[in-house]
């Protein structure tokens, strides 16, 4: 399928993937001489949310570093947006990483730059936003993820959940067509990781943002795909019993660096694998 | 600790020549692409330049003066004691001047940009960078090459000018002799190819220190103890490989610019 929807020959190119926005193919990789991912494949349809779980060390915030080309793979073909990101030098990577954002596992703000200044970062680099337009949309990110009162403080001065929210502010100040968030609720208590999952809900529903998201927490994904985001009460409500309505949202699990289910939350809950039956139960 | 084997060792060597090469050569050619990142080179320069003034002027000013004590013992015994400014100002302009700068700005910029950058690379601050479409060699270590490279030449300058005034304050004050012969004597004997031997290192040294200190940040790997690792890695490194590149460098112009 991923042959049919991009070309392979024009590889920093982008090319258009009407359907699909992020595929894997085979994709191996090893740290000193260990193999942590061996032959993973999948793809994240456009809007989809495509939660990723395993236990600790079966590479999936590696997958997230692979799908941005901070590291390469040993096989394999990635292609984000349409980019070949394997044929991709750093140079060329800039331009697609400028479509995609990325909250990181312990946010990993700039700790010498305020608030402003991070989720700004990318508008800055930029270099051709005026002041206003750039004090306006951090504002309005910052507000996203109800932290404006914290605009001109330092990454120190915030708590572990304000400053994954920052984070995520940062991420999606410039509106990316594709979010990846490595475990942004990990070490986080029930109530900060609930408000979490509700940006994330929200950015899925009301930006129909591609999302690839990295979690042990199982809770988190199962809340993501059995709620919506009501924009007019500006809240996350749950899904109906019977609702038909389509929450975009899969999963993907690993183990020993394969991948041994994709597919929706129902068919998960209904695998009859001994280790899944384990691992959800 | 795993021991290594020799050949694992041997390679290990030559990726980090190899790794340090390529950034030192991606230092000089993000001068000539966009963007230029000026306000971070000025923010280095006043971090580099201005806050190691007082350990350069401190630095030059006692090396000059214990040039002349050191220098009179000997002088004295072949009755050449007017000659003290020669030898003081010889010395600090070809060699201790460029020389005890390069190691005092090593100790205090190669070791905090390897801290920093090092910091940054363990919290994914690096990454972070990267996956905000920004590369770290641009912002990051280019500036500060160019802070260093040019602060650097003109601390060189402070620390020879106070060199030869602390070598003065010894002169006169404890051993009598005439500030105009001092002087004089001082300023007369230097040559062109002694002030180009005296500004030319500070530019190569200027280099070493901020490559070095740039590179051990960024491969740092392991934590806190990784920062601690790499910041002592990178005074070491560049303080032998100023020693190192002051003795070529000495010897090219010498054979460039023979008296």
């Amino acid at each position: 399928m991923a042959e049919l929807l991009i070309n392979q020959e024009r590889g920093g190119t982008p090319t258009e993937t009407q359907h699909t926005a992020v595929v894997f193919d085979d994709v191996s990789i090893e740290f000193d001489g260990n193999p942590v991912l061996d032959g993973v494949s999948f793809e994240v349809a456009r809007g989809e949310t495509k939660a990723v779980f395993g236990v600790a060390g079966v590479g999936k915030s590696t997958i997230l570093k692979l799908g941005l080309g901070l590291i390469k793979p040993d096989r394999g073909k990635i292609y984000v947006l349409g980019y070949d990101v394997m044929q991709m030098e750093e140079e060329e990577l800039f331009e697609l990483r400028r479509k995609v954002g990325m909250v990181f596992q312990e946010s990993a703000l700039f700790d010498s730059l305020t608030v402003k200044e991070n989720v700004a970062f990318r508008l800055i680099e930029e270099g051709d936003v005026s002041e206003e337009e750039i004090d306006r949309r951090v504002r309005e990110a910052l507000r996203f993820v109800e932290l404006e009162h914290t605009v001109g403080m330092f990454p120190a001065e915030l708590s572990g959940g304000m400053r994954r929210r920052v984070a995520i502010a940062r991420a999606i100040i410039t509106q990316p067509e594709v979010l990846f968030y490595d475990s942004p609720t990990g070490g986080l208590d029930p109530i900060t990781s609930t408000t979490i999952v509700e940006l994330l809900v929200k950015q899925r529903d009301v930006y129909k943002t591609t999302a690839l998201l990295v979690t042990h927490r199982l809770q988190d994904a199962f809340t993501m795909a059995t709620h919506y985001f009501d924009a007019k009460a500006n809240q996350m409500r749950p899904l109906a019993a019977h609702s038909t309505r389509d929450v975009h949202t899969s999963f993907l699990l690993l183990k020993d660096g394969k991948v041994i289910f994709d597919g929706s939350g129902q068919e998960l809950s209904h695998n009859q694998d001994e280790y899944i039956k384990e691992y959800i139960s | 600790m795993e021991l290594l084997s020799p050949v694992d060792y041997a390679k290990q060597g030559v990726l980090a020549v190899q790794n340090y090469s390529l950034l030192s050569w991606r230092s000089i050619a993000n001068l000539f692409a966009h963007p230029r990142y000026v306000a971070d080179t000025l923010m280095q320069a006043d971090l580099i330049g201005v806050g190691s003034l007082p350990i350069v002027v401190l630095t030059g000013f006692f090396t000059g003066a214990v040039l002349a004590l050191q220098g009179a013992n000997t002088l004295q015994r072949f009755g050449s004691l007017s000659m003290i400014g020669q030898l003081v100002s010889l010395s600090m302009v070809r060699e201790l001047g460029p020389v005890l700068t390069g190691l005092m700005i090593s100790g205090r910029n190669s070791s905090g940009m390897a801290s920093e950058l090092g910091s940054m690379k363990v919290t994914e601050q690096i990454d972070a960078m990267r996956a905000l479409g920004t590369d770290p060699t641009k912002k990051l270590v280019t500036p500060r090459v160019v802070a260093t490279v040019f602060m650097l030449f003109f601390l060189t300058i402070i620390s020879d000018l106070v060199g030869l005034t602390g070598g003065f304050m010894v002169a006169y004050l404890m051993l009598g002799l005439d500030a105009n012969q001092y002087w004089s004597n001082a300023w007369q004997n230097l040559v062109f190819e002694d002030v180009l031997m005296g500004l030319v290192k500070p530019l190569f040294f200027g280099f070493i220190i901020a490559t070095v200190g740039c590179y051990y940040g960024l491969s740092t790997k392991g934590g806190t103890q990784g920062v601690g690792r790499s910041t002592t890695q990178a005074v070491v490194a560049a303080s032998v490989l100023i020693l190192i590149v002051d003795f070529f460098v000495t010897r090219m112009l010498m054979v460039f610019f023979p008296h």
